[in-house]
């Protein structure tokens, strides 16, 4: 049970990255209707600024811990979000009315472009660093087994909840928000209706860009480690995510990279680590079979 | 149907030099925060573990000023191209008619001139290398091509049945001691079993949702190659893979090899050239049964099937089967060209089967143009031989792919060959314009 | 022809989550008879349709097509394609569904799948170009060529579907549908979009395919100029029920009728009294 226990505040953790991934692609499918395959490589993108801007920040002799994460989190957020609108501004604005497969390829294209850009600029080799957020408490020992709670962990959770609800107000309650739900119903109508449609697109990619950056920080506060490959497998696994959420579905993309994040962490611990995700794409193909549309996605209706 | 027209109007109307310097300005800006850390500042981990950061603040001028000019060329260059492109975008129909048959002569010189290569560059062996990757790829895009051109079926994870072709054939003939032609049919049957037994439960899917299931497969099937490591040697792979024989007769240097045979001095060449007709008679039976598969009514069905699903229902296809013969048939040719690929190379491993594989075959057929065989042909060779050129700059090899691949889908959204052959005609077979042809849903 | 119904759709009805779309609908169509589905837009023709044609699987209700040798087939207990392919019924749609990017005779050859299948010995025949499979295939391109005369487009055979004008469309859509051999032809909106000239061909079309197939025509269509002229019976529909049915000039006087109209659309209204006088 303890152990349990344990497993599922890791899983937890983990998903909380994962939704935060997720949300940038369940956006852009949602209002343009492509899979950014870049996606992944934005939140490895995010993750090696947070790492490089918290070396400098350090070295100039800042020690007050959680201003430098507070700094470290407005300078990822942003530079990775400068990547977001850039990729949609070279990649996928030409292409915006083309035919379907020209953007996926052009995603693809660009999602090599930017892990290898890394590789090149910064090296292969994995990246640690040091924890940088230490202690922790321990929430009940019992049989020489203690289900503890890092202070790391508590700052993802807090972190990915906090930006969440500020999403949550920005596209509900926000001009920008009302743009973008425009948009993704119809956007010759909404441009009729005095809707900037292009500048509603680029903010879509800026805002899931600075969320992944986000979930980059937090995947590097947790792991203490980036490299440039891991973009790929986390940007699947995010989408498998979106998937399982149900596409399109901002609740849905959070709820599904728990689910995903859950699934891994327990699968790790009570059958195999080398499976873990073989049985988290497992579970993508299972549901999309059962649930096409994914736990909280619109069923769609084929018109004949 | 063209997006960017509207905006290249608006683009030309501001042609002065001040709106180009701008222009630059404001991208040498982006690029400049873009790059700051990630270039301006490299991190590595240190002797001690600990990680040290240096920085390079010429690298990162040198990157702004790059994409400063090249700002500027690419404006100027948009603009020339945008006065001279609206009269050379509608091509008149004798020119069109003229590179139609200019198109019909291409096929015929390639086939020739790649009979010819190993008896041109017989001596020099990287050109005969490079043939035999040229080919293999030419043949996974032609079965590529089955599924995603004519079925209309996206398939991000085609290099599963490579894999499990080069892997029936490596642990056939390693485990069982059968022979490259025994195992050739067998990894082609497996790797087909396998296409419909991922078919069969997700074909009924439609579009983003069947490419990510395909892809999830994809690495699936990898995942477990390296993990099955008692059947599979895991990362290490499976090496000591025997070479074919020219139909049981080895291809060495013994007693009762090939060259001895024939009385002949031997020469490593030999497996060679033999390897480059091998690969090349199994790219060319690709074609023919493709071109046959065409014009049979499964074929029409496929194409039936990528114009309109529902229409397909309506006329008693079932699209079911219809899917799975498309998606089978498309894994029996990648099965066929991963058993080559592990005789040719004689080790295999997970690593030569990653989604980097797919998404080049994948780009393979776009850019090679939606069902068109000629089209497929040329642009493995465009890519597999550009790629080559990179050799010398491993590590910006997939920079320089990546950046392509964005640039030739930009340039060319459908591909270099953008018309439909139709199947049969009644007096004169006329080229179907691309914009008419559908790229299916599923 | 003989007599007797070729389909009787018996207390149908299709729900959508809350709304009801076809509410307890009863009607036959009988064979060799061109029978009608009228009504205002939106009060559930097409959802019939799709519920004969299997594209939808009906909430209740049963629909059975008599062909005539006799055995019923109950249509709500088959797929879609085994619909077309098995009782041999065929449709087209409102929205004209070709395969834009084949030409007119691919699009025929198409329809004649499932025959041609079995002559290519499921392919493998084909592959090999047995000479049984050739003269299917010679068979059935000059099945497509009479086809395409009949509906005045031989010269056209070669073109791209998709570049076809909007009347030619319509027929070799319907040309298509007839390419399978169907017992039962479900035609949706056939005039929709045509010029008054082209709808007196398509009633030609219609009336002919009848004389000389004796196929059973089952139609959507909101000209009454071509309702009134081939029409054996007219059933009316409204908010998902069956408010008429008759022939032509029953329908036609029915108050029912014109009241559904009147308050759905003036102008049907108007053409449906016109017709009458």
């Amino acid at each position: 049970m303890d152990y349990f226990a344990q497993q599922v505040i890791n899983g937890i953790v983990l998903g909380s990255i994962y939704g935060l991934i997720a949300i940038g692609y369940t956006m852009v499918y949602g209002i343009v209707g492509m899979i950014n395959f870049a996606h992944g490589d934005i939140f490895m993108i995010g993750g090696f600024i947070a790492l490089i801007s918290f070396l400098v920040l350090v070295s100039i002799g800042l020690t007050a811990i959680p201003l430098i994460l507070l700094i470290v989190l407005l300078v990822s957020m942003a530079i990775t979000a400068l990547y977001g609108w850039t990729v949609e501004r070279i990649a996928y604005r030409p292409l915006r009315h083309s035919f379907r497969l020209a953007p996926m390829l052009s995603a693809i294209g660009m999602s090599f472009v930017l892990s290898n850009f890394s590789q090149v600029a910064q090296g292969a080799r994995v990246k640690p660093v040091p924890p940088i957020i230490t202690g922790g408490y321990t929430l009940l020992e019992q049989n020489g087994f203690a289900v503890r709670l890092s202070n790391a962990q508590i700052v993802v959770v807090v972190t990915t909840i906090v930006l969440l609800a500020i999403f949550t107000w920005l596209v509900s309650r926000t001009r920008l928000g009302r743009d973008m739900r425009a948009c993704e119903q119809d956007q010759t109508m909404a441009a009729l209706l005095g809707v900037d449609v292009d500048r509603t697109i680029s903010m879509t990619f800026v805002i899931g860009a600075a969320l992944a950056a986000v979930a980059g920080m937090m995947y590097l506060l947790y792991y203490g480690l980036v490299d440039f490959f891991m973009g790929f497998v986390a940007g699947i696994k995010a989408f498998t995510a979106a998937v399982l959420g149900g596409i399109g579905s901002l609740p849905g993309a959070m709820l599904g990279g728990l689910a995903i994040g859950l699934i891994e962490t327990l699968w790790s611990a009570y059958f195999s680590v080398e499976y873990k995700d073989v049985a988290a794409f497992s579970i993508l193909i299972i549901v999309l079979i059962f649930l096409p549309t994914g736990l909280l996605g619109r069923p769609e209706v084929e018109k004949v | 149907m063209t997006a960017s027209a509207p905006e290249r109007t608006s683009t030309s109307r501001a042609t002065g030099a001040a709106f180009i310097f701008k222009k630059a300005l404001i991208s040498a800006l982006v690029a400049l925060v873009l790059f700051s850390l990630m270039i301006g500042i490299r991190t590595e981990a240190g002797p001690t573990g600990q990680l040290i950061y240096w920085t390079r603040f010429g690298d990162l001028a040198s990157m702004v000023a790059i994409v400063f000019g090249g700002s500027i060329v690419v404006e100027l260059l948009r603009q020339w191209w945008g006065a001279a492109g609206t009269t050379i975008r509608v091509i008149p129909p004798p020119v069109q008619t003229t590179l139609a048959v200019a198109g019909r002569l291409v096929a015929p010189a390639l086939l020739i001139f790649a009979l010819l290569v190993p008896v041109i560059f017989y001596h020099q062996r990287y050109i005969l290398d490079l043939g035999i990757l040229v080919l293999t790829y030419v043949m996974l895009g032609w079965g590529l091509n089955i599924v995603v051109g004519l079925a209309g079926l996206l398939d991000l994870g085609y290099v599963a049945f490579y894999s499990v072709g080069a892997y029936s054939y490596a642990l056939l003939s390693t485990n069982f001691d059968l022979s490259f032609w025994v195992c050739l049919p067998l990894a082609g049957i497996l790797a087909a079993f396998w296409g419909v037994l991922l078919g069969f439960p997700v074909l009924r899917l439609r579009g983003d949702y069947l490419a990510i299931v395909t892809l999830a497969f994809g690495e699936i099937i990898r995942l477990v190659i390296i993990n099955w490591q008692s059947l599979t040697g895991g990362p290490n792979g499976i090496s000591g893979i025997p070479r074919p024989t020219f139909f049981g007769i080895p291809l060495t240097a013994s007693d009762n090899g090939l060259a001895a045979k024939l009385g002949i001095p031997f020469s490593p060449t030999h497996r060679i050239v033999f390897l480059f007709y091998l690969i090349l008679a199994l790219a060319l039976l690709t074609n023919w049964v493709t071109i046959r598969l065409r014009r049979l009514p499964i074929g029409r069905a496929w194409e039936a099937l990528r114009e309109d699903e529902v229409a397909c229902r309506a006329l008693g296809i079932n699209t079911t089967t219809t899917k799975l013969t498309a998606f089978a048939t498309g894994a029996m040719f990648g099965g066929f060209a991963g058993a080559f690929f592990a005789t040719r190379q004689g080790f295999i491993s997970p690593e030569s089967f990653t989604f980097q594989e797919s998404a080049l075959v994948l780009a393979i057929v776009v850019l090679g143009g939606m069902g068109s065989q000629l089209g497929v042909a040329l642009a493995a060779l465009a890519m597999i031989g550009g790629f080559e050129l990179f050799r010398g700059l491993e590590q910006f090899r997939m920079l320089v792919f990546g950046l392509a691949m964005v640039l030739l889908m930009i340039w060319r959204p459908r591909g270099l060959i953008g018309h439909r052959a139709p199947t049969v005609f009644l007096k004169q077979s006329q080229a179907i314009s691309s914009d008419l042809v559908k790229e299916g849903h599923g | 022809m003989s007599g007797g119904d070729i389909l009787s759709v018996d207390h149908l009805t299709m729900r959508f989550g809350g709304i009801v779309a076809v509410n307890d609908l009863s009607f036959a169509a009988g064979r060799g008879e061109i029978t009608a589905l009228i009504g205002p837009n939106g009060a559930g023709k097409t959802t019939v349709f799709n519920c004969v044609t299997g594209f939808y699987k009906p909430t209740s209700g049963a629909i059975r097509l008599t062909p005539a040798n006799g055995t019923a087939i109950q249509l709500e207990r088959l797929n879609d394609f085994r619909i077309a392919r098995q009782a041999k019924v065929a449709r087209t749609f409102q929205n004209i569904r070709l395969f834009p990017g084949m030409t007119a005779l691919e699009n025929l050859m198409v329809a004649q799948h499932n025959a041609l299948m079995r002559a290519s010995g499921l392919t493998f025949l084909g592959l090999i170009g047995a000479p049984s499979w050739r003269s299917a295939e010679k068979h059935a391109i000059d099945q497509a060529k009479l086809w395409l005369d009949r509906i005045g487009l031989l010269d056209r055979a070669d073109d791209a579907a998709g570049n076809l004008p909007y009347g030619d469309q319509r027929r070799l859509e319907i040309a298509r549908a007839m390419c399978t051999g169907p017992v039962l032809l479900c035609l949706d909106e056939p005039a929709a979009g045509l010029n008054a000239r082209e709808s007196a061909g398509l009633s030609e079309l219609l009336l002919s395919i009848r004389a000389d197939y004796g196929t059973s025509i089952l139609l959507i269509e909101h000209d009454m100029s071509v309702v009134m002229e081939i029409s054996d019976r007219i059933v009316v529909m409204d908010y998902g029920v069956k408010i008429a049915e008759g022939a032509p000039r029953e329908v036609r006087d029915d108050p029912k009728v014109i009241a559904a109209y009147l308050g759905a659309d003036e102008e049907e209204a108007i053409a449906v009294m016109e017709s009458g006088t």
